[in-house]
């Protein structure tokens, strides 16, 4: 067990990461560990530093639509609260403690540095599109603030998004603000049965081509069941709801015949593809995550099955596939990569064993000038490459 | 007048003015190269008119390559480059200096392709904001951001400023909108950043690079996410006696959970104004305007409306007047969307942007209220009440050297209260060089040091768009 820094707050953090600057030791940077098996492994460092003391919402404006907290409050505690006001986070973040087995629960600061977001991220924005402002403390130890709690802010350089998605690699996030969203009136699903890949986009894609308020869009193949469900979901106003479910299920007709899915049973399918709930099990499995255009979806999981055993489906109307490797020796890497080289989208190897991730790229690897810029940007926030060094490049 | 500061142009690179032409002139198709004083001219400011500067020469490349070159160009020869789209900018972000070449995108106005599968549309930087909505229209389709200068201002600029408009409280601003870009580095290297897919690879720099003002490179092609249209939009005007009414009942609508895709604010100066420039039918018997507008069937239409027109009365609406035709709608947004121009023609005007949290817009009017008066001067509220984007228009006399400094002093005044209460001094236009001064205001120096850090990632030598949004004096430091 590696020694670990538990700030209450970011004086302390500021204070800890100094320390470990000025020594030049490495820090493994998390909130509660959720996700602590993503990314590059970053074995051998001495010390870690938690930011789950320093937990709380800072901030709640029902009316103007903000809430701000501290990097270690747990998602559920900002669910509960908003929930009270009949609101929600937009992004529909995931929960990665299916795919990982993990137990503890994740965080605000977790899931920013991530970038976690799910289904709904097609009609809202991912987890980066609703965050607004931070606070963070650089591998200088200096405190940074960037954009605020107002949601139309061009005040000097974006760092808030820059931080979204750094997995702790330039700052290490002391608040965290996001805009967020009344929850609908209403989530209704439509779902279509027995349709191949090919169709089954094709289905998303005029739903998605609509003006119904799609809120989701998803396909799960027959392989993961005992038969395929192509679903979208509308969510807003009981009549707008109401209304684009007829009109989508006549849009449909040529699809096959649609069928309508409410209230529990629509919740847990939406909460199963956010959690990506059919791939985790067997755990020994690679689990990686495809951003693409969805038109090339089903080309591109044609190509790999060819090469590849795999569990798969899609999310995003096709823009995210999931996808399980059985068997390979590096984890499906080259037949991936290959597939995906010419659609100009990226692979992330979500899940893997430590010796896999250290052996293959976990991120997508970055053309030569774009490195040397991430490289640069790397070195203004942490120049003694303390936090986090290597989780998502090597030397980053 | 002339508050702002302007670092002295470098005597060597004046000096050598005839041999960069010479050499621009390899690099660039001649008819992109303007380097006369008569045709120099209309490049000198933007729209924020007060402050001119000749260039030292304008390139108006065609190819991304051509920009790279010019870039390489200057980076190897120490010579600063002024990005410029439409030149539209309030801030004076496209404000050039003697010794800069200006690197105007006009030229680069092509639509690459449309994908309605995908839900994209790839252009050059330099099409304008309302010609991508003009392509994928007859498909039904349209781009989100719609900036009030959208017929003349570019993507390029709308990515350089986040630029948002009226219906971004619903559909985001261009940082929301914006699914890649194909980019120049000042050492002329061409990269691209996201695609026509969500989530782009490693560090966000796509989300860096939006509203980063031509600081961090030169955008030359974009990935513009597009979405279809609403079956029907409608907009209802709401007239208030009083503008605290106003203000309580957007905080009302929103409590209620609904959103609508946009909620306009005018005081009375601005009715008035519009109303002689637009013949729009606004009512001139109150002292505030809300513009509502709501999407979908109309049935949907018709029940949103029903629970915000509850809430108006509820705030002592006095007018209530919805849109029954595509005409109206029209007039009804022709003069929401003139109001710049509109005021242009009785006043000149400096025109603030700065963002507060939405609880306190009632207070933040009644202070700029007093502000504007304490400098004796008048002022015209227009703005986004749904996100706290608020536009006072300050009116003075431009031939009055100290109406323009009591103005500027105004001005400033009214975006160090929108800090004070939480909020930030731009909402969409940029700092340029306006509220570069300001920054202090808002940010202190580990945040602006941290800021420059990044900026000099890109652009160690300080070659882009510099004078603009850090405060002359603090870049050093960095």
């Amino acid at each position: 067990m590696t020694d670990c820094y538990k700030p209450r707050d970011e004086c302390g953090l500021s204070s800890a990461i100094k320390d470990a600057a000025t020594a030049k030791m490495p820090l493994v940077v998390r909130g509660a560990g959720s996700k602590s098996a993503m990314g590059r492994p970053l074995g051998g460092y001495a010390m870690s530093l938690t930011t789950e003391r320093m937990r709380g919402v800072s901030l709640y404006e029902p009316t103007e639509l903000v809430i701000g907290a501290l990097p270690g409050t747990p998602v559920s505690e900002i669910d509960r609260m908003l929930a009270k006001h009949n609101q929600m986070l937009p992004f529909e973040p995931m929960d990665h403690r299916v795919l990982f087995g993990t137990s503890a629960e994740p965080t605000i600061g977790g899931i920013v540095a991530g970038n976690v977001s799910g289904p709904r991220r097609i009609a809202v924005g991912a987890c980066r599109d609703s965050l607004i402002g931070v606070r963070l403390v650089t591998g200088r130890g200096d405190v940074v603030k960037s954009g605020g709690r107002v949601m139309k802010n061009v005040t000097g350089l974006d760092l808030v998004k820059l931080n979204c998605g750094a997995w702790g690699t330039l700052g290490v996030l002391s608040e965290v603000i996001f805009k967020v969203l009344p929850k609908p009136a209403r989530s209704l699903s439509v779902g279509l049965g027995g349709m191949n890949d090919t169709t089954a986009i094709a289905a998303l894609t005029a739903a998605l081509g609509s003006s119904f308020a799609v809120s989701a869009a998803a396909h799960i193949p027959a392989s993961i069941g005992s038969d395929s469900t192509t679903i979208v979901r509308l969510e807003g106003s009981d009549g707008s709801v109401a209304y684009g479910a007829r009109e989508l299920a006549k849009l449909w007709r040529s699809f096959g015949r649609a069928e309508l899915i409410e209230g529990d049973e629509s919740a847990n399918l939406w909460l199963r593809v956010r959690d990506a709930h059919w791939l985790a099990q067997p755990m020994d499995r690679s689990i990686w995550r495809l951003s693409l255009a969805p038109s090339k979806a089903p080309h591109v999981l044609a190509d790999i099955r060819q090469k590849l055993g795999v569990r798969y489906f899609f999310d995003w109307g096709g823009g995210l596939v999931w996808l399980a490797v059985v068997d390979a020796d590096d984890a499906g890497a080259s037949v991936v990569r290959e597939a995906m080289a010419n659609t100009g989208g990226h692979a992330t190897l979500v899940r893997a064993s430590s010796e896999m991730r250290h052996r293959i790229d976990v991120f997508e690897p970055l053309p030569p000038a774009v490195l040397k810029l991430t490289q640069e940007i790397k070195k203004c926030f942490d120049p003694d490459r303390v936090l986090n060094f290597g989780r998502m490049y090597a030397g980053i | 007048m002339s508050k702002i500061r302007f670092t002295e142009p470098n005597r060597e690179i004046l000096a050598r003015r005839d041999s960069i032409i010479n050499d621009l002139t390899r690099l660039v198709d001649p008819a992109g190269l303007i380097t006369s004083a008569d045709e120099c001219r209309a490049y000198e400011t933007d729209a924020l008119t007060a402050y001119r500067k000749m260039p030292l020469a304008v390139v108006l490349p065609k190819t991304t390559e051509e920009v790279s070159a010019v870039l390489k160009y200057c980076h190897d020869t120490g010579v600063k480059v002024v990005p410029r789209g439409a030149g539209t900018s309030l801030a004076g972000g496209a404000i050039p200096s003697e010794d800069a070449v200006v690197l105007g995108l006009s030229k680069m106005n092509r639509v690459l392709a449309v994908n309605y599968d995908d839900r994209f549309i790839r252009v050059e930087a330099g099409v304008t904001n309302l010609s991508v909505t003009a392509v994928v229209a007859e498909n039904g389709f349209f781009y989100g951001p719609d900036p009030s200068s959208q017929l003349a201002c570019t993507i390029g600029g709308n990515i350089a400023n986040n630029s948002g408009g009226a219906h971004c409280l619903k559909y985001g601003v261009t940082t929301n909108n914006l699914l890649g870009v194909r980019m120049v580095l000042i050492d002329g290297s061409i990269i691209d950043l996201g695609g026509d897919y969500l989530d782009s690879a490693g560090l966000d720099l796509l989300g860096l690079v939006v509203g980063s003002e031509g600081q961090l490179g030169i955008v030359t092609e974009a990935t513009l996410r597009i979405l279809k249209s609403a079956e029907g939009a409608r907009p209802v005007l709401f007239g208030f006696p009083s503008c605290e009414g106003a203000g309580k009942a957007v905080a009302d609508v929103i409590a209620a959970g609904i959103i609508p895709v946009a909620i306009e604010y005018m005081d009375k100066a601005a009715i008035e104004i519009c109303e002689a420039f637009a013949k729009a039918g606004y009512p001139l018997d109150v002292e505030a305007l809300l513009i509502v507008e709501v999407e979908g069937s109309d049935a949907e239409m018709d029940a949103t409306l029903a629970d915000i027109t509850a809430i108006a009365r509820a705030n002592g609406a006095t007018t209530v007047r919805e849109s029954r035709s595509a005409i109206e709608t029209a007039a009804i947004w022709k003069g929401r969307k003139s109001a710049f121009g509109a005021t242009g023609r009785v006043a000149d005007y400096l025109c603030m942007d700065g963002t507060v949290p939405t609880g306190k817009l009632s207070y933040v009017l009644a202070e700029i209220s007093k502000i504007v008066q304490r400098h004796g001067l008048r002022v015209a509220n227009v703005f986004h009440a749904g996100d706290g984007n608020i536009h006072p228009l300050i009116l003075y006399n431009a031939n009055d050297p100290s109406q323009q400094s009591k103005a500027e002093a105004a001005g400033d005044d009214i975006l160090r209260l929108c800090v004070e209460v939480g909020g930030c001094l731009t909402g969409e236009h940029g700092v340029g060089i306006e509220k570069r001064d300001l920054m202090g205001c808002q940010f202190d120096d580990a945040d602006l040091a941290q800021q420059i850090r990044v900026r000099a990632a890109f652009d160690p030598r300080w070659l882009l768009n510099t004078d603009k949004v850090f405060p002359l004096d603090f870049r050093c430091q960095g």
